[in-house]
């Protein structure tokens, strides 16, 4: 199935979870967070959470700014 | 000498020793920022938020594993956004990402070129994060009124602009900052504008209780130098506002008597 992460197309296997999704993309769990088609989604439930086909995907991380 | 009482500066129930807070934009790396951080003895740093880069360099270091959240308090922006709403989600997914920090700072951007603040879409924001929990500082114009306003609002400091962002113009209408100092209370801290250490005075021989500035310490030629000259330009300046100046006049008064001259 297809998703959106970060504005990307990304084929993803099916009920692929929050977890897997950042296994995949190598991404840590510490220092993100995560938005589900407009809500956030909490660390603790990463695991849980399946993703379904077109759903938007967003993972923000801190960076420099003023 | 007997040093004058400064009451500390208390943002959202922590008290702060240094009234200097800085950003970690344009910096050329992480270990520049945080040496330029020790050495400013700022204890808030103003963070962006964006996307994770996906597939390039995923497991390059992460800006809060140099500048650690449990030895300073880490302020997320919303810079770049232009419209409440963004703001807002912004805010939302700062607070997941730091584990439930609230406090933030708000700017809503009116303008690309002048990067000048859109205060309605601002006083929007700052009304749903107020409510939503958030520690509120927020970026503003140097408009009295809208100072007032934000405070009314619940926000726990305002931040009028000295000049543009990066602009480096330095405080440009002190005059303003004094009227907003006049009617506040809730700390007034100057961001954006300043360019070198006598910016810095200025604002707090004004009566600000701190200055918030990025580029005039990334974009100097020794940024670690000028974190220092700034350390000092807003301490001095506090010691100036607290002294109390003189008053100014026209004509001379001399400093040497006048008895006594034997010519």
């Amino acid at each position: 199935m297809y998703v959106t992460i970060n504005g990307n197309q990304t084929e993803l296997d099916d009920d692929s979870s929050l977890q897997q999704l950042l296994q995949h993309l190598k991404i840590g769990e510490g220092r993100i967070a995560i938005e589900l088609n407009g809500e956030i989604i909490p660390r603790s439930q990463f695991q849980q959470q399946l993703l379904s086909k077109g759903d938007r995907v967003e993972i923000v991380q801190a960076i420099g700014g003023g | 000498m007997n040093e004058v009482a400064d009451k500390p500066l208390d943002i959202a129930g922590i008290t702060y020793r240094s009234r200097l807070i800085i950003g970690s934009g344009k910096y050329k790396d992480f270990q520049e920022n945080l040496a330029a951080l020790e050495t400013s003895g700022a204890e808030i740093i103003t963070v962006a938020i964006r996307r994770v880069n996906l597939g390039q360099n995923s497991d390059e270091p992460n800006l809060l594993e140099v500048i650690s959240p449990d030895t300073y308090t880490i302020l997320p922006n919303t810079a770049g956004c232009y419209t409440a709403e963004d703001a807002v989600r912004t805010c939302r997914m700062a607070r997941e990402l730091l584990n439930g920090h609230k406090l933030v700072k708000l700017e809503v951007l009116g303008d690309q070129k002048t990067l000048y603040p859109n205060v309605t879409e601002t006083v929007l924001a700052a009304e749903t994060l107020v409510q939503d929990g958030f520690d509120v500082m927020v970026y503003t114009s140097d408009d009295p009124l809208i100072a007032k306003r934000l405070e009314e609002v619940g926000c726990i400091a305002v931040m009028p602009l000295g000049a543009p962002i990066g602009s480096g113009l330095g405080i440009r209408n002190p005059y303003n900052i004094r009227l907003i100092l006049e009617n506040a209370s809730v700390p007034i801290i100057v961001d954006a504008g300043v360019g070198t250490a006598s910016d810095a005075s200025i604002a707090m021989e004004l009566g600000c209780d701190g200055v918030l500035m990025n580029t005039a310490i990334a974009e100097a030629k020794q940024p670690v130098l000028m974190a220092s000259a700034m350390r000092k330009a807003v301490e001095s300046g506090r010691e100036a506002f607290l002294a109390g100046r003189m008053p100014r006049r026209l004509y001379a008064s001399a400093s040497s008597p006048i008895d006594g001259t034997f010519f």
